[in-house]
């Protein structure tokens, strides 16, 4: 019974880590589709969570949060649209910037606006999302194995992160089963063929940044008050780039992407779980390691040891209508 | 890449639409300042005041300049190749573990002149080991350089924590870096030659000898992408890689070779806080620099006389923004994240925001400066 309860311990922290995970990686899985790159996950997280934090605490209600993550969120992806579909920069440049500017300014903002060290006021139950008891939940409990996975683990967590696994369906059927979707991967793969259809490339293109930008939004917003009270700074520490990674890993694939971020986000319970216990045959492993251990194995994934990934063939390439 | 935009005069290739953009990101930057509730123009006094001001502020100004010339060399030379090497950072960070080994080595046994030739060639060789595996990855395999070496740097990271706290870190210290450097690898400081100039530097000020192996280091890079076969096929490449191939140009050798070339670069940058300032390897010693290298390249136009005055630029706001956040609460240091961001913004991503008005107000006033007989197509 201690193993059940040790497992789905952690197989609940997996699930709580792996959300904005997820979040962003299906965000960028829109944008990439398109053929626009993204390196800004990680900075539209970052206004994300600060935008939902500071409205929050601001007007005390949840939704306009979320509200003004998204908008925020959204507001840098449409930079990043304009610099690289309108101006045709290089979309890793706009990423780049995007980043900086986010990390920048979110600590200023912050400091500025709070006056607490760039961390937001903690937010009472009200101003946020509270967890979700799914029904039977507490009847179910005490039923064996059964009842713990579900009430301890699928039970009991915030709406966004029941909307992030709705979102992998979603976005699978808005991919594969829809015209837009349809136009979408089209215009990532051949934008030309798109254009002779009649159909805008740039337009194509906005939409699926804006996408990017709402999903980014509510990541950001999950990451600053469902798993903490608050923003605090550099708080997505790199999330946007394993997210990036989980994204290479799933193949730009909806259904394997949630995968993907269920591991990595099982790698990162797992390390904080195991800091300092040596484990049953390797011995002690450093937490360094495991916290490494998504970007080593993006890179041999990448290397094409484990199957082969192939972006998108427009991809990072500016649409010239009539070179 | 063909830019699908008419030609302008030199001049306003390099200079003025540079110019443009570098302003239009300091108006945004002040926009930012007043946003928190000061005065932007106060701001920018106090800034250039504390970088240029003194003796001792412009020492500490070329000092991290130092750093920027070093990383931005390195964005330049791959960005020559058609690469974007986003891995300074972290090339530049286990660098540091070459440096490391050859002080705690050498330190109590050699004087400097003989230290730090050998601490350099480790920093290059570790920084450019650490830019092999994206390079081999992206010649062999075709994995996207970009995404590999954000991955390494990652990695990078995570390797030096674990180095420093479990490996280098001296028994029965609590500080996660390595133990002091003896004299033997503390490079000579510069501020005597800022005090020959009239100024007063104290000894303490860190403007050390390696900024003069990065101005050499400028030049060097200058010699060999202009000046010898390898820097045209690093040219050739960047600008056409099929035409690079159609020339029998080796597609591997070139990307191998220019990866190297940077990553040597970068890791160079480790010599001058570690060497010449801090005098030991501490966490995140980096603190950075390797992506401040990409807003200098970016600045630069990739050419080692627009890198240098760049990298002078970022030291300035590092420097002055020191001072900034001290006469400023409201303004941390980290204002310089949003300067860099925006530089790169508006300096690259959005370089051909203003050439189209730039284009037609020439067409219209100079139409044979655009290189067109009146009447045509701007």
């Amino acid at each position: 019974m201690e193993f059940v309860d040790a497992l789905v311990n952690i197989l609940n922290s997996t699930i709580r880590l792996s959300v904005p995970l997820l979040l962003a990686c299906l965000a960028g899985l829109y944008s990439e589709r398109a053929g626009i790159f993204d390196i800004g996950l990680e900075g539209k997280m970052l206004v994300g969570a600060i935008a939902r934090a500071s409205a929050a605490a601001v007007s005390g209600s949840a939704w306009i949060g979320l509200a003004a993550a998204i908008l925020v969120a959204v507001f840098f992806g449409l930079v990043h649209g304009f610099a690289s579909i309108t101006h045709r920069g290089n979309q890793i440049v706009s990423g780049v910037a995007i980043n900086f500017i986010a990390a920048g300014s979110t600590i200023i903002l912050g400091q500025a606006w709070f006056n607490q060290g760039g961390r937001t006021p903690s937010l009472p139950p009200e101003a946020r999302f509270g967890a979700i008891t799914l029904p039977f939940a507490d009847t179910l409990r005490d039923v064996p194995i059964i009842g713990h996975l579900y009430s301890g683990l699928l039970s009991g967590h915030s709406l966004l992160a029941y909307i992030a696994f709705l979102a992998v369906p979603f976005t699978w059927w808005a991919l594969f089963r829809t015209r837009f979707g349809l136009r979408l991967r089209a215009v990532g793969e051949n934008p030309a063929a798109v254009d002779t259809a009649g159909i805008s490339v740039a337009w194509l293109r906005y939409r699926a940044v804006i996408c990017t930008g709402v999903l980014t939004g509510i990541a950001g917003s999950y990451m600053a008050l469902s798993q903490n009270a608050g923003f605090v700074k550099d708080m997505t520490a790199g999330r946007g780039y394993i997210a990036l990674a989980a994204l290479i890993f799933a193949k730009w694939k909806p259904v394997p992407a949630m995968f993907a971020c269920l591991l990595f986000g099982f790698l990162d319970a797992l390390s904080i779980r195991l800091q300092g216990t040596p484990l049953p045959v390797i011995g002690k492993v450093p937490v360094q390691f495991m916290q490494a251990l998504p970007y080593i194995l993006t890179v041999i994934l990448l290397a094409g040891f484990i199957g082969k990934a192939i972006p998108p063939r427009a991809g990072g390439v500016p649409y010239v209508k009539e070179r | 890449m063909s830019t699908p935009y008419a030609k302008l005069p030199r001049w306003v290739d390099y200079g003025l639409i540079p110019l443009v953009n570098l302003v239009v990101a300091f108006v945004v930057a002040g926009l930012v300042v007043l946003l928190v509730g000061e005065n932007p123009f106060r701001a920018a006094e106090i800034l250039v005041q504390g970088a240029f001001g003194s003796g001792q502020g412009i020492a500490y100004t070329l000092y991290y300049a130092t750093n920027f010339i070093f990383t931005g060399l390195a964005v330049a030379v791959a960005f020559h190749c058609g690469l974007f090497n986003i891995g300074g950072e972290g090339q530049a960070y286990i660098a540091g573990l070459g440096v490391a080994l050859v002080c705690l080595a050498l330190d109590q046994v050699t004087p400097w002149w003989i230290t730090f030739p050998l601490a350099t060639l480790a920093a290059a060789a570790v920084g450019a080991l650490w830019a092999l595996i994206p390079a081999y990855l992206q010649a062999k395999r075709g994995s996207h350089i970009v995404i590999t070496t954000i991955m390494f740097n990652f990695i990078a990271a995570s390797a030096m924590v674990y180095l420093l706290v479990d490996v280098l870190k001296p028994r029965g210290s609590m500080a996660p870096q390595t133990r002091q450097f003896a004299e033997g690898a503390q490079l000579p400081k510069l501020g005597w030659l800022l005090n020959d100039l009239g100024l007063t530097v104290r000894p303490s000020a860190p403007l050390n000898i390696a900024f003069l192996l990065a101005l050499a280091m400028a030049v060097a890079v200058w010699a060999l992408i202009w000046r010898t076969r390898l820097g045209y096929e690093i040219r050739t490449y960047g600008f056409s890689p099929k035409a690079a191939r159609y020339a029998g140009i080796s597609e591997t050798r070139v990307i191998i070779i220019t990866m190297l070339i940077s990553g040597a670069l970068a890791g160079m940058m480790a010599l001058n806080p570690i060497m010449g300032d801090q005098h030991n390897v501490a966490l995140d010693f980096v603190s950075g620099a390797g992506f401040v290298g990409i807003a200098v390249a970016l600045m630069g136009r990739s050419h080692p006389a627009g890198i240098v005055p760049a990298a002078i630029l970022f030291g300035m706001l590092y420097q002055g923004g020191a001072a900034l956040a001290f006469e400023m609460p409201a303004i941390s240091r980290d204002m310089i994240v949003i300067i860099q961001g925006l530089v790169i913004l508006f300096a690259g991503a959005l370089e051909h925001l203003f050439r189209p008005t730039i284009q037609t107000i020439f067409a219209t006033l100079a139409p044979k400066t655009v290189g067109l007989p009146a009447g045509e197509r701007a």
